[in-house]
């Protein structure tokens, strides 16, 4: 059985201007300690999906769809039952360590207020269970760390310490939110080391959004493609990598600098997101693809399955693009 | 007078904005401004008011000092002339009021001029000169914040007597604090654009750098921030004039009419009415204009 | 933590010096004699008072003198009345300040930031544009004008309470004067926090706590209430000398016999003495507040302990 089923998702928001569809329609699912990755440029519509996920939606947003966690219906909770899913069943760690930590209480607070609230602790129990958690993430003199704002912390350390608040419930499933692109290269793959050190240890089922390929390709085991909010693809690591079946991922896997490649110009995708508000008639990348024709412009693709359990939204036909390749 | 947070940080915020968008911000906010309904409302009744304190007293047949003898602390009569009744003194409150009202919007708008004029000088010589200097001078700006000035004004009419000069003076000179601040923030931004270096490179002093190239970019700030400071200003006043540390007779305000209409609240509602109504619309419009100007300058969600 | 303390008052000190010492040298430099009258007096008259009062001796050796004083807590003799010094005027005076200040004040704080707190969790209900409506009348009424016309409403129309006077602090008699002297503040403290709650309840550690399935009262009270308190805390300095002046005001129409009362009499009858003492006095307070609620924000934020 599935750990989460995500049937036609989608997030409206109610502005002035209209209203922007942020999540077309997404489907996707994930078993037990499984690894997704959600790639998308920014505005593609992934951070919304997992705000939608734990009920973090601005005032202004509308969610329809189903999304079933462990065949129970989370999707608009009254927040009570809501609560009692957050950190218990499903975590969640943010992209900014500096400002979603609470700088006015004391990172051993902050940690330990999930274990008394949640599990009913003794606040010596909730003490120790916390600095075992500093501990698993490799903070060095833990307990001293206890007592210390977050100010007095490093990026990369804020985010262990993030990343040890959201494991210290034992969630189902931790989702997280771009967690390295707010820090430096190198501390970006100590903490990629960590969870997939984590992954193994509590047999944590992991969603990660990002729009860096490298991280996908460290960590995860299945992978979904956004763009303006709907999917371009889905399928295993490795098949979207080495035999990407659509575009706008040819694009991404060509835009990565490579250490091999001689005094070429860098590859970019042409063009910019589009304006959510008005998005083109047909499919919503024609006018950065190179692949495009004049069917793109006319109709949207559909999310067709294809070679088991691949899912692609586009119009340019598969056996073509694979001969392409091997041509 | 401290202004408050909100407003401050709205003109700062827009300031530092400025110098990235230029002109097109200005003409932003105007729109921003002018779709403002209260704010516009606003606007048109202080005009309003303006013209009537300016040309009222010359409409009316009386004189603002001049007793009517044959009504004494009577009521509003518009037969007679005396729209507004009059005082225990018999002189005409209509134009009383009106004169207090050129009383006290003058001396708002002169005391909002000298507070700007020394806020200024001050937060301009502090960013432009920075380091050392700069830290003191605001070091000295924090521990003013806290200085109860309303005692040293009123300490200041005492030994010095009551002029009006040296009312709007003194009213300006204690409350340039937030203007000095502001203005420092401006300079600061400035100091590190190329016009200022190239001035430098050519061996122009710092006094003329200050004076000629900073202050005219900081210009159109300090003339929003100012519109914010005369509610302020006028309050001052009034309250030193209800004190009866004000203005002189038989010259008055709109203060110092409150002070006798609270005395004679009893017998005659009327003086304390009037003049109370005109204060209370106009710091209703101030507030209603410095919400509006906040708002243009950095819309956010309410 | 200690060490800011302890520098943070050790700061208020040169200050008070400061406002001492300019604040005595205006009034030596002041032009006209306080002693003068219309009729003029004889000059043996005059030099005895001045001799009195020790305004022959030269000017820096007066201000020693006057340090002296204060550091023992000596604020002088009063011009205007021969047989009482300034002290005896204000020891009977400040209690009357102080519990209508203190009312006031204690009033502000809590009725406005609950209002501000009620207004921004209830953000665009008609709970929040009520408050925040009446918010609005409150700051726009100086208080010279609120109060006279509360006292026309309660006093004189409907006789609920007495129009003005101390009677030895009754509560009835102090009703009036609070109200008059708070309204203004309630409503700054209600928007201020107002303001501060929303922008805090939109910031990312809140979501975080949301996201860790915190109840919302936990929320609320353990990690959005400090933060947001931080603009108030820092409105408290202005807001005490903000009542401190407006309680000249308000003692005057009232008619209470407070230092305010004593202040502006002092002005009025040229009272240098007594006027120079109290500017230092309430200075003095506030020098000594602002410390107090500079260390308070020291304790609510971490990050400036340092």
């Amino acid at each position: 059985m599935s750990l989460l089923v995500v049937n036609d998702l989608r997030v409206e928001f109610k502005t002035p201007e209209g209203n922007v569809v942020a999540v077309n329609d997404l489907n996707f699912s994930l078993d037990a300690a499984e690894t997704l990755g959600i790639v998308g440029e920014s505005g593609s519509g992934k951070s919304q999906t997992a705000f939608a996920l734990m009920g973090l939606l601005a005032k202004n947003g509308i969610i329809t769809g189903s999304a079933k966690f462990e065949d129970k219906e989370i999707l608009n909770l009254p927040v009570k039952e809501l609560n009692r899913i957050r950190a218990e069943k499903i975590s969640m760690i943010f992209q900014d360590p500096m400002t979603s930590l609470n700088p006015y209480m004391k990172v051993g607070t902050q940690l330990m207020e999930v274990l008394l609230l949640h599990k009913g602790m003794s606040k010596a129990d909730a003490y120790a269970a916390s600095v075992r958690m500093l501990d698993a993430v490799k903070i060095p003199e833990a307990r001293k760390r206890m007592d210390m704002y977050p100010h007095e912390f490093s990026g990369g350390m804020r985010q262990r310490v993030m990343i040890a608040m959201a494991l210290l419930c034992n969630p189902k499933l931790l989702i997280a939110d771009e967690p390295t692109t707010a820090l430096d290269v190198t501390v970006q793959a100590q903490i990629m080391t960590l969870l997939n050190e984590l992954k193994r240890d509590f047999n944590t089922a992991i969603i990660m959004i990002t729009h860096d390929l490298g991280v996908i390709a460290g960590l995860c085991d299945k992978v979904l493609v956004m763009y303006a909010g709907r999917t371009m693809e889905y399928g295993k690591v490795n098949d979207i990598f080495y035999r990407p079946s659509h575009p706008y991922t040819e694009g991404l896997l060509k835009a990565i600098p490579r250490l091999d490649s001689e005094g070429e110009v860098l590859a970019t995708i042409p063009g910019n997101p589009p304006n959510l508000l008005r998005l083109p008639k047909g499919c919503p990348f024609q006018e950065r693809c190179h692949r495009v024709s004049d069917i793109c412009r006319t109709t949207a693709p559909e999310l067709t399955g294809f070679h088991d359990g691949r899912l692609r939204a586009c119009h340019w036909d598969w056996e073509e693009i694979e001969q392409g390749r091997e041509a | 007078m401290v202004l408050s947070k909100p407003k401050q940080q709205a003109v700062s915020s827009f300031a530092s904005e400025l110098e990235i968008k230029g002109r097109s911000l200005w003409q932003d906010a105007a729109r921003r401004f002018f779709k403002n309904r209260a704010a516009l409302a606003s606007l048109i009744i202080l005009s309003c008011i303006t013209l009537l304190v300016i040309l009222g007293p010359l409409l009316s047949a009386y004189a603002f000092d001049e007793p009517d003898w044959a009504s004494m602390h009577s009521a509003p009569d518009f037969a007679a002339g005396h729209y507004f009744g009059t005082d225990s003194l018999g002189r005409d409150l209509f134009v009383r009021t009106l004169m207090g009202g050129r009383i006290s919007l003058m001396v708002g708008i002169l005391g909002a001029l000298v507070a700007v004029v020394i806020g200024t000088l001050y937060g301009a010589a502090a960013g432009f000169i920075g380091g050392r200097l700069d830290r003191v001078m605001m070091r000295t700006l924090e521990i003013l914040y806290a200085f109860p000035f309303m005692f040293f004004v009123i300490m200041l009419v005492t030994f010095f007597g009551r002029n009006l000069w040296l009312i709007f003076i003194a009213i300006g000179a204690v409350s340039w604090l937030d203007m000095a601040r502001i203005v420092r923030g401006q300079t600061l931004s400035l100091k590190s654009k190329e016009f200022i270096e190239a001035a430098h490179v050519c061996g122009v002093s710092q006094w003329k750098i200050i004076t000629r190239h900073i202050v005219p970019n900081v210009l159109g700030i300090v003339v929003v921030y100012s519109t914010l400071l005369v509610p302020g200003m006028i309050l001052f006043e009034s309250f030193l004039s209800f004190l009866g540390l004000g203005v002189q007779e038989p010259m008055t305000s709109w203060g110092a009419l409150l002070d006798e209409g609270s005395k004679s609240m009893e017998v005659a509602l009327w003086h304390l009415l009037f003049p109370a109504g005109f204060m209370v619309v106009t710091l209703f419009c101030f507030n209603f204009l410095g919400d509006g100007l906040r708002d243009a300058l950095d819309p956010k969600d309410r | 933590m200690l060490k800011f303390i302890l520098k943070r008052l050790l700061e208020a000190i040169p200050t008070l010096l400061v406002l001492i010492t300019v604040s005595f040298f205006m009034m030596r430099f002041a032009p006209g004699n306080p002693f003068s009258t219309e009729r003029g007096l004889p000059p043996e008259v005059m030099a005895n008072i001045q001799q009195k009062y020790g305004l022959d001796k030269p000017v820096y050796q007066q201000y020693l003198t006057y340090l002296g004083n204060l550091a023992q807590g000596d604020l002088g003799p009063s011009f205007k009345y021969k047989d009482f010094s300034v002290n005896d005027l204000v020891s009977k005076a400040l209690p009357v300040s102080a519990t209508i200040g203190s009312f006031a004040f204690l009033l502000a704080l809590g009725l406005g930031v609950s209002l501000g707190i009620m207004a921004a969790l209830r953000q665009n209900s008609w709970v929040d544009y009520g408050s925040m409506s009446l918010a609005m009348l409150g700051v726009v009424m100086p208080s010279f004008v609120l109060a006279p016309v509360l006292t026309l409403i309660f006093a004189i129309n409907l006789q609920w309470l007495p129009a003005g006077g101390w009677n030895g602090g009754h509560l009835q008699f102090m009703i009036l004067p609070v109200i008059g002297m708070t309204m203004y503040y309630i409503s700054s403290i209600a928007r201020i926090m107002r303001g501060s709650m929303i922008e805090t309840m939109n910031s990312n550690f809140i979501r975080t706590a949301r996201a860790k399935g915190l109840p919302l009262h936990h929320i609320i009270l353990r990690h959005a209430l400090r933060p947001a308190m931080l603009p108030v805390v820092s409105y408290l300095g202005p807001a005490f000398v903000g009542i401190i002046t407006g309680s000249v005001v308000i003692e005057t129409i009232f008619g209470l016999p407070g230092i305010g009362q004593l202040f502006v009499n002092g002005a009025l009858n040229r009272d240098y003495s007594m006027v120079l003492g109290l500017t230092i006095l309430v200075g003095a307070l506030t020098i000594t507040f602002n410390a107090v609620v500079d260390i308070l924000y020291a304790f609510i934020d971490p990050k400036i302990r340092y």
